[in-house]
């Protein structure tokens, strides 16, 4: 038994130590926003956090995440109420079809946890792994900048705003 | 008094013996002259030039990542601390614009620059000391008609006594020797082109030979193996470990592709120089090989014979189904059939996407884990723009302690070397950048 904490919940699974954690992501647990590319780590469609850091939920063995925590596009908002990187998607119409985007998302979601005002040049070297093929880059590093003005704009107290 | 006599007569000795030093160690700087002009080069001087540049390799070093090339400001680590590539390109006041070619031509075959000072050895003029004057004409040549890029190069970060220039004036009493190679009759007009380029112009012993605690190549253990950039650089003589032993043919295909279909992929800080000699002339490339094979010498018969039945047990192995590999047993069994088993057959020869058995790996066969540690932590990524073998990185997805249970089943897994018994101290260091040894 691997016990898995994913979105803050505490999930057990008897899958094989071995397997892959999309695949419990998607067949146990029925959390399908990750997707299966490639399933080589090449693609970034299948990208969540492990620790708040972006990973290739493909090729990560369940065995190796006990007692980590681990967030999937679906912990960063839902249906009725999404979260402001899921919302800049939105707003910014960044997804085609859409294949790609919870690996952006979430690839997105490390780095402005790691820093909040990334540039326009960091935002292109850190989704570098995440492939779309529809070709709406442009909307996604737009989509990015977004979330990331938004969060600023958010936590401005009235005296920065002023300045 | 005797004592006092004594005394006296050593301080004297010290006096010259300083004195001497000085006036030895002491260069004198050489004047600025006008930058030339592009055109007063002729194109075919500087055609080749470029040839020798890219054996050289001088822009790896001299170029940053992302930067303008030649420009400078690439980082070196070292164990004495960091020292910044300079802006080598012919801007006048950051770049070499206002040398003359009697400075150049100083700086790469003495290190001493322009002004008189003494250069640190990462630049590798214990090799380039041994250019013809062709070759450095050249150069010269090449260098003069680049583009010219304002760039200040960022200072030295060296600890004491390091820092001080006039040190490497004794470094160099105790370990330089300046002057060409001399042409070995003993051998082909190949094999001496392959020595002048390996031990000179692709210096390739500035990190295939290891260094003594104070820098110096050692050269009584000549490409016995060292390091470069926190990375081990593997012996290229008989002590190569690599299963399969090179030859010249398989040594030429990775030089020229950056890859060999026996040996793996080559990866940072190889794959640029790798990158460079695939554009040179073949011959040139063929020289290399040729000269480092017979550095190596030809392997034992059991050693080529053990090769041949592991390349037929590969070759010959049963397809398997992709991912499902056994996960029982160790601890890093199930790590290696979740994580690496997509890509790394477990017992054929190559896997998907034509990823290579580990029984192959150079890497997890040598002495020395720092290799396997830092393919595991971040893979193999060819430079923007450019196409070539890939491998995700695992820095994210696995703790130190992890991949060191990954890479202690590996090792058992698939070579019949002795285990690495300092992984758990090494993972962490290689992931912070602090396994410069």
């Amino acid at each position: 038994m691997v016990t898995l904490n994913v979105n803050g919940q505490e999930h057990q699974t008897d899958a094989d130590p071995a397997t892959p954690l999309l695949y419990v992501l998607r067949d146990d647990l029925a959390l399908n926003g990750a997707k299966f590319g490639c399933g080589l780590g090449q693609c970034g469609a299948c990208t969540v956090t492990v620790d708040g850091r972006a990973v290739f939920s493909c090729l990560v063995p369940i065995a190796a995440l006990e007692g980590r925590a681990i967030t999937t596009v679906e912990g960063l908002g839902t249906v009725d109420n999404p979260g402001p990187l899921q919302r800049a998607f939105m707003d910014e119409q960044a997804a085609q079809c859409g294949y790609c985007i919870a690996g952006m998302m979430m690839r997105a979601h490390a780095l402005l946890q790691e820093n909040p005002r990334p540039s326009e040049a960091q935002i292109r070297a850190v989704l570098q792994p995440n492939l779309c093929r529809c070709g709406t880059h442009m909307r996604i590093l737009r989509a990015v900048a977004r979330a990331a003005q938004g969060a600023r704009s958010a936590a401005a107290t009235p005296q920065e705003s002023v300045r | 008094m005797l004592i006092r006599r004594i005394l006296l007569a050593l301080l004297v000795v010290v006096v010259i013996a300083a004195a001497a030093f000085f006036a030895w160690a002491w260069e004198p700087a050489i004047a600025l002259s006008d930058p030339p002009d592009p055109s007063s080069f002729d194109h075919e001087t500087v055609q080749r030039g470029a040839e020798v540049a890219a054996l050289g390799n001088c822009r790896v070093c001299h170029t940053t990542q992302g930067g303008r090339t030649f420009a400078g400001g690439r980082p070196l680590p070292t164990p004495f601390g960091t020292i910044y590539a300079t802006n080598i390109t012919p801007d006048p006041d950051t770049g070499i614009g206002r040398w003359p070619e009697s400075a150049f031509t100083r700086a790469m075959r003495e290190g001493v620059d322009r002004e008189g000072r003494h250069l640190y050895p990462a630049f590798p003029y214990d090799h380039f000391t041994h250019l013809t004057d062709d070759d450095v004409k050249a150069l010269y040549a090449f260098m003069m008609t680049r583009e010219p890029v304002k760039a200040e190069t960022p200072a030295n970060d060296l600890a004491f006594p390091f820092n001080i220039r006039l040190a490497v004036a004794g470094w160099k009493l105790l370990f330089f020797h300046k002057g060409g190679l001399a042409t070995d009759t003993a051998h082909d007009e190949t094999w001496n082109r392959g020595a002048y380029l390996v031990q000179g112009l692709a210096h390739c012993g500035a990190c295939h030979t290891p260094r003594n605690r104070l820098g110096a190549t050692e050269k009584r253990h000549f490409l016995a193996g060292g390091s470069a950039e926190g990375w081990h650089a593997p012996a290229l003589n008989a002590d190569n470990p690599a299963p399969v032993p090179w030859n010249a043919d398989s040594l030429m295909t990775y030089l020229r592709t950056g890859s060999a279909p026996l040996h793996g992929a080559s990866a940072v800080p190889k794959a640029p120089a790798t990158e460079n000699l695939a554009q040179v002339n073949e011959s040139d490339v063929r020289a290399i090989a040729n000269y480092v094979a017979s550095v190596a010498g030809p392997p034992s018969p059991e050693r080529q014979q053990k090769a041949d039945a592991l390349i037929e047990q590969l070759t010959k192995a049963p397809r398997e189904t992709v991912g499902l590999a056994k996960s029982d047993g160790e601890t890093g069994a199930p790590i290696f059939a979740g994580a690496c088993a997509t890509c790394h057959s477990e017992t054929r020869l190559r896997g998907a996407g034509g990823a290579r058995n580990l029984a192959l790996s150079t890497a997890l066969n040598a002495p020395d884990p720092r290799n396997a540690i830092h393919f595991v932590l971040d893979g193999i990524h060819p430079r923007e723009g450019k196409s070539g073998p890939f491998m995700p990185g695992f820095a994210a997805a696995l703790t130190d302690d992890q991949v060191a249970q990954l890479l202690d089943y590996a090792r058992s897994r698939f070579t019949s070397r002795p285990a690495w018994n300092d992984l758990r101290t090494r993972v962490p260091r290689v992931r912070e950048g602090k396994d410069q040894s």
